[in-house]
């Protein structure tokens, strides 16, 4: 039998089970919507709680409310601190969102698997593909490619939301992503607004407008009613279900694959995922 | 149970009713599972005999908001309990095609006590016999009819049924005990004593919410138990605190409309006697506000919903 | 081999009472269950099943993982020791041995659960061979053999003596320490007892359940099979089949208000259950039908494609004799058997 247990380095005296947090402080919160806030958590010596990598996620608790797993927005080429972008839907979040800096948390991960930026994705041009809050998780890989921006070719990002106020990044992506060369970003909004001279219209006809070529892989995220869409316009385009990759969100209670309900037929989100090429995505059962 | 099984016939075929709600046959006498019949054919499973104990009528909550009328097979017990979901609108008369039907006394396999049960012989309908034929692995060994009965049975709310359309079958009188003795026996006991008692069967309790589950008086969409706004959503025995709470709010929230049908004590997978509560509770109601039988009627006032300036004030510190 | 006679028995637990904590079959208000021997326990060594399985000595139904401390708005988090002291499992049978190995597969895959791998580390077991198998056993069907159970020490009640055999080196050193409570005994007593119980379990009904529709390839396989929609209806939500089971492990992690603090604490849960998995925007298995196929699909086909083949049932038979419904595993396989996919 394996030694099962190590020694906590935070908290050396007591030995921690991979179930048992961090405690992380708030050290700065950005509203991005009306109903999206950005969380930046620092450890309490400072710096960052654990290293992750694009696409893994991480358990945040507020004791006594709740505990949900969200992806890890930051990028891991960020030295300094982790960032969580938070949608307001539930009891939890709610808390989150009354939350001020200077407040604790209780943080554990990250889990899961991640986007492959240093194997499949290297090298490739890339087109992301995003819907309101789902650009929290690309988010990572988006900053991930930007910052080893060598590795990788050209990349596109089209980003959808329901308005212009409803945009989560907007400040970053128009002043730092749409300033870098061979990075193209193409915004769109559901409906018409004053002020707005950009796209209208849902993603996934505007993406079928900008009508791109098969030569990248694409990295798709939204709700699932876009996700459909999306997929079938791409479908269209000639891209194959190997070069679309995405991130599943289930409920989870333990994070590693032992809890039971992240299931979809033999695959756990939390453990097998978040991250999964539509290839694989297809061959699970309808049951997500 | 031919008689039934014609009826449920007779009545698909016609296209009176979508389906029969009743027994289905299991892997031996003694466990029949409750089973929706939609074609003639399938009732070839069609089963009743003394170990159809489970009660139908909350089945008839999801029955009624299905298309067309569903058959469904009560008791005289079970009738009661569909009467009580009738007065709270929980199931839709219109949509029920009601066949009493005759009961002589339920049975537990659990009450047998014997290693290795096969088969049984003696639970037929509508020819029980006072002895059962057990055989075991180990041999065939014999039981008294009654004496495998479900606690309810002993003390049998009656043979009659309070709603129907039709009846079949007869039912035999099975009441050989006294229905509040062993309440009467924990109220003499000393407080110290009582607490013993409920604690030893308490703390059994595993937090499975079978009792819950099969409670016809439980029909809440959503269980202030299930709900995740509340400290309540306890899934585990965390302490036994938490035990005592969850059988007592729940005895406090089927007061005056339990029927006293006894599921919660069939089902239970630790034997406890869960009905005692319900019952001290019907007791007390009875002592309090006058005899009142929950389901019994459509009509009458329910004695905790119902106010009259005549009422007792149950004082503090009763004990 | 060693013989102790039942009647000093007591002076048995007692003696490995002394050192270790001792878990055993109690029977308690009427019903018998795993629990910590004293002195006035009612020791029920002759009933074949617990209600619950041996599962909680390993994996509690409910325990702490941690507590939090909450001072002016700052957290401190008091981390719960795994078990750090030894204790013997006395009187667990085949089915319920064999479904550790299942749970081992769970909980000492990485990472590793530092609570349930404390108590495998600290446990050593007893088990006892089943002397009279019931009707609704079926653990042949899953490779084990009620007859000589797995365990670091084998035991057979035959008639008024106990028989006590170490098969491990954990089992070795308990024994060592028993050895003037036991004595010397030949094989004769067990190997009759032996065929005498593998006799029985060659005409037990459920002993001859196939499983060729099961495994790895029936994730697929049957997963849009009209047989759930069919099968479930009976079944009540309720959690019965899971907590008697001695494989289910799926658990909730919840808070405890303790006041200034919380109790962080982690408890069985039930796939069975309605809120199972829902979240704040959505549920993937919003039907009982869904979570019903669930309960079954990950016993007899995730499972075993996740894990080498090996099935997350034992065969114990609980669930057959627990379900309000009657509903249970045995009839979800012969329907498959039956009907085909």
């Amino acid at each position: 039998m394996q030694e099962p247990m190590h020694e906590c380095k935070h908290n050396p005296g007591f030995m921690r089970d991979t179930l048992v947090p961090q405690v992380g402080i708030i050290t700065d919160i950005r509203t991005e919507t009306p109903d999206v806030k950005t969380f930046r958590v620092e450890a309490l010596g400072g710096g960052k709680l654990f290293e992750h990598m694009p696409g893994q996620c991480a358990m945040v608790c507020a004791p006594g409310i709740g505990e949900a797993m969200f992806s890890i927005t930051s990028s891991p080429t960020n030295k300094l601190y982790q960032e969580f972008s938070i949608k307001r839907c539930g009891v939890l979040t709610e808390h989150l969102h009354s939350l001020k800096a200077g407040d604790q948390i209780l943080v554990r991960g990250p889990y899961g698997n991640n986007f492959p930026v240093e194997t499949e994705l290297k090298g490739q041009n890339l087109l992301f593909i995003a819907g309101g809050i789902a650009l929290a998780p690309l988010r990572s890989v988006i900053n991930y490619c930007l910052d080893n921006r060598e590795n990788y070719g050209d990349i596109d990002i089209v980003y959808g939301s329901r308005s212009a106020d409803d945009l989560v990044q907007r400040k970053e992506i128009e002043e730092v992503w749409s300033n870098i060369p061979g990075v193209n970003v193409h915004l769109t909004i559901d409906r018409p607004q004053e002020g707005w001279d950009g796209h209208v219209g849902f993603v996934p006809s505007y993406l079928q407008e900008l009508a791109f070529d098969t030569n990248r892989t694409a990295i798709l995220c939204g709700p699932p009613i876009m996700i459909k869409f999306c997929l079938q316009g791409l479908k269209e385009m000639g891209f194959a279900m190997e070069q679309v990759y995405t991130t599943l969100e289930l409920r989870m209670k333990c994070g590693v694959g032992k809890c039971g309900r992240c299931n979809i037929g033999t695959k756990y989100v939390c453990k097998d995922g978040p991250v999964f090429r539509f290839d694989q995505v297809d061959a699970l059962p309808n049951e997500y | 149970m031919q008689e039934l099984i014609n009826k449920a016939k007779t009545l698909l075929e016609s296209g009176e009713v979508a389906r029969v709600l009743g027994w289905k046959k299991g892997e031996y006498e003694y466990d029949p599972e409750p089973a929706f019949f939609e074609t003639s054919e399938s009732l070839k499973d069609f089963v009743y005999n003394g170990f159809c104990g489970a009660n139908l009528s909350k089945y008839m909550i999801e029955a009624g908001k299905k298309e067309g009328k569903t058959l469904v097979f009560l008791k005289p017990c079970d009738s009661y309990s569909y009467n009580q979901l009738l007065r709270e609108h929980r199931v839709d008369r219109e949509k029920a095609y009601i066949v009493g039907v005759g009961c002589k006394g339920k049975l537990a396999v659990s009450k047998i006590p014997f290693e290795g049960i096969l088969n049984i012989s003696g639970a037929e309908y509508p020819d029980a016999a006072e002895t059962l034929t057990v055989e075991t692995l180990y041999g065939t060994e014999t039981i008294a009819y009654k004496d495998a009965m479900l606690e309810r049975c002993h003390v049998c709310k009656g043979k009659e049924h309070v709603v129907y359309d039709e009846l079949i079958g007869e039912s035999a009188d099975t009441v050989d005990a006294d229905r509040f003795a062993e309440v009467e026996r924990i109220e003499a006991m000393s407080p110290e004593e009582k607490f013993a008692f409920f604690q030893s069967e308490l703390s059994k309790c595993i937090r499975c919410n079978a009792c819950r589950n099969v409670c016809p008086a439980c029909s809440c969409r959503k269980c202030v138990f299930d709900s995740t706004a509340f400290d309540s959503e306890q899934k585990a025995n965390t302490t036994s605190f938490e035990e005592k709470m969850f059988h007592i709010i729940r005895a406090f929230h089927v007061a005056g409309r339990c029927t006293d049908c006894g599921e919660c004590s069939r089902v239970c997978p630790q034997g406890i006697p869960l009905h005692l509560f319900n019952r001290k509770f019907i007791k007390d109601i009875n002592a309090l506000y006058g005899e009142y039988q929950a389901g019994s009627d459509l009509e009458s006032k329910a004695p905790l919903t119902n106010f009259t300036t005549e009422d007792a004030e149950p004082g503090v510190g009763r004990g | 081999m060693y013989k102790i006679k039942k009647e000093n028995l007591t002076a048995l637990y007692a003696a490995i009472a002394a050192e270790n904590d001792l878990f055993l079959p109690i029977k308690a208000a009427g019903q018998t269950n795993f629990g910590l021997w004293t002195e006035n326990a009612e020791v029920d060594i002759d009933t074949l099943k617990t209600v619950k399985s041996g599962k909680d000595i390993f994996f509690p139904q409910s325990e702490t993982l941690y507590k939090v401390r909450r001072e002016e708005g700052k957290f401190a988090i008091d981390g719960e020791a795994p078990r750090q002291t030894p204790f013997v499992v006395f009187g667990i049978r085949g089915c319920d041995v064999r479904a550790l190995a299942v749970l081992d597969k769970v909980f000492l895959s990485d990472p590793i659960d530092s609570y349930y791998a404390a108590r495998r580390q600290m446990g050593t077991i007893v088990s006892l061979a089943c002397g009279k198998p019931a009707t609704s056993c079926f653990c042949k069907v899953f490779g084990v053999d009620c007859a000589e159970p797995e365990g670091d020490v084998v035991t057979w009640l035959v008639g008024d003596t106990l028989y006590w055999k170490a098969k491990t080196k954990k089992g070795e050193q308990l024994t060592e320490k028993m050895t003037s409570l036991l004595e010397k005994a030949d094989e004769a007593a067990v190997e009759a007892e032996q065929a005498a119980i593998r006799a029985i379990v060659e005409k037990l009904p459920y002993s001859k359940l196939s499983l060729d529709k099961w495994g790895a390839a029936a994730a697929d396989a049957n997963f849009d099979s009209p047989i759930w929609e069919q099968m479930y209806k009976p079944c009540l939500a309720c959690g019965t089949c899971t907590f008697v089971c001695p494989t289910c492990q799926c658990y909730d992690i919840k808070d405890y208000s303790t006041g200034n603090g919380v109790q962080r604490y982690r408890c069985w849960d039930s796939c069975m259950y309605s809120d199972f998995t829902m979240m704040a925007h959505g549920n993937n298995r919003t039907s009982q039908m869904q979570r019903f196929r669930q309960r079954f699909m990950h016993k007899l086909a995730y499972f075993p494609a996740n894990n080498q083949g090996m099935f997350s049932c034992v065969g114990c038979g609980r669930c057959v004799d627990k379900c309000p419904s009657h509903l249970n595993i045995v009839k979800v396989i012969k329907a498959f058997e039956k009907e085909g996919v």
